[in-house]
């Protein structure tokens, strides 16, 4: 046995020892398809729920085992993700970025829409307040994601609709629309991309975090 | 003067930072109060005393108590049983959680139906009597340290098959477990959520249900609670006694090993 056939051998040994698999022959990937077959026969449809919100892309499939080897992605894959996910951005299609904040504070208010217990008929919140800070007057706010509160004041938007304001109202938009694209294995839903809410919606929420008259810019 | 100016500033924005970190604090105290009120009142001391009942009472086609049943410590012994679940059965040869074990118990003690039970929605029918039973048992644990066993070999693929269950992304959120119970010291609005993919303490997720909750007036086990948490999810319908709901409950309650059983408790 040479030195690189050693290596190779105790290499799989190691990956054996702490991955465990002597209880089955074929180890990870065994482990990984006896997931997938409990996760088949394990769940129900229910109400407006199918079974194929068990399927999902390669995004959510590479995050998902990175973070059962308590690992990042590699440079090169998070990088590729987030170009794919960035390249399928669809920009606002009546080129209306901003909506009215008055809308997009319910918006953000509600976390209803999508679960089996939903009946699908009332239009679907954006769970933004679940996880943001947005308006300081409401103090029930998650801190999952960063502080929202003041959004447009700390970049300078006095016009959203400005030539000025272009870029960071375009970073916005795709930002919401696909968290993704910058952030292969982010938190945040993937808002316009998965269907959570029309364009119109988004644009109201854009209107709260940059129309300077919104709560989020006093 | 302008070393002045910036002290004033610096010394501003820290007050700004402590008045700031004293309305969370306030909100998140206040909370806390609240639970610690309901503390003095848990009703979930008649589910206890419903479960005890029904352990003890004869029932079912084959007109027998639950007395006998082998909740993994040997046939009738209830103390201890809950902090080692879940774990391997050899009658079943599966890995069992005490909700799907109480079930097993009640097919083979009193002849009811095993299936006709796992499908009935929870808090209707013998669901609810599952729901009360499980109540009781937990509550002979009280106190008592989770060491749930990882020996038999389906104990340790459980635990391997929980563990990505608990980080598998999917629904039109892409949510995770690990979303919401992957970090420490986050919020869910003003839920506090407790890191899950390790120790999380005493009294803390799989330590703590069933829980009675204020916000629904119900008794829960850990089956419905998990059955929850996927439903937020958006993901489809976990079914009773599932091997993802059992497997998901093997790394919870491995990843507690040591915790300190709190159920019954009482949550918002």
């Amino acid at each position: 046995m040479n030195k690189n056939k050693w290596m190779s051998f105790f290499g799989f040994s190691a990956v054996c020892f702490f991955a465990g698999c002597a209880w089955h022959p074929g180890g990870l990937t065994s482990l990984d398809a006896q997931t997938e077959a409990v996760v088949r026969s394990s769940f129900r449809p229910e109400g407006i729920v199918k079974l194929d919100a068990l399927d999902t892309d390669e995004t959510n499939r590479l995050c998902s085992a990175a973070a059962v080897r308590a690992e990042p992605l590699d440079e090169d894959t998070a990088r590729r993700i987030e170009a794919e996910n960035f390249n399928s951005i669809v920009m606002p299609p009546n080129g209306q970025f901003i909506g009215d904040w008055r809308k997009g504070e319910i918006i953000a208010q509600s976390g209803r829409g999508l679960t089996f217990s939903d009946n699908g008929k009332s239009p679907n919140g954006g769970n933004c307040y679940n996880c943001h800070q947005i308006d300081k007057k409401e103090i029930a706010y998650g801190t999952i994601g960063p502080s929202l509160f003041n959004y447009g004041k700390i970049r300078g938007v006095q016009d959203p609709n400005s030539a000025d304001s272009r870029p960071i109202v375009e970073y916005t938009w795709r930002k919401i629309w696909n968290a993704k694209g910058f952030n292969a294995c982010s938190n945040m839903p993937r808002v316009g991309h998965k269907g959570i809410l029309s364009p119109e919606q988004i644009a109201d929420v854009m209107a709260l975090l940059l129309d300077p008259k919104s709560p989020v810019n006093q | 003067m302008a070393k002045m100016r910036w002290i004033a500033l610096a010394g501003g924005i820290m007050l700004a930072n402590a008045v700031l970190a004293q309305t969370k604090d306030a909100a998140v105290q206040s909370i806390e109060e609240y639970r610690a009120m309901l503390e003095d009142g848990n009703p979930s001391d008649l589910f206890e005393a419903k479960g005890e009942d029904l352990w003890k009472q004869i029932r079912g086609p084959k007109n027998a108590s639950l007395q006998q049943c082998d909740l993994g410590k040997g046939p009738g012994v209830v103390a201890g049983a809950f902090v080692e679940l879940p774990r391997y059965f050899a009658d079943t040869q599966r890995v069992q959680d005490l909700e799907s074990r109480i079930v097993t118990c009640m097919q083979v003690l009193q002849g009811f139906d095993a299936a006709k039970i796992a499908s009935t929605p929870f808090d209707s029918g013998e669901q609810k009597n599952v729901t009360a039973l499980a109540t009781w048992i937990a509550a002979q644990s009280k106190g008592m340290r989770f060491n749930v066993p990882q020996e038999h070999v389906k104990e340790q693929t459980a635990y391997e098959i929980g563990k990505r269950l608990f980080f598998q992304r999917g629904g039109p959120h892409d949510f995770a477990c690990a979303t919401c119970h992957g970090q420490d010291g986050k919020r869910i609005r003003l839920q506090e959520l407790a890191n899950l993919t390790r120790f999380p303490g005493d009294g803390v997720g799989i330590a703590a249900w069933p829980a009675y909750r204020v916000s629904t007036g119900q008794m829960w086990g850990m089956q419905q609670r998990l059955n929850d948490c996927y439903r937020q999810q958006r993901f489809p319908y976990a079914v009773f006694g599932s091997d993802a709901i059992i497997a998901l409950g093997v790394y919870l309650g491995v990843n507690s090993h040591g915790a300190q059983s709190v159920a019954p408790a009482i949550k918002r």
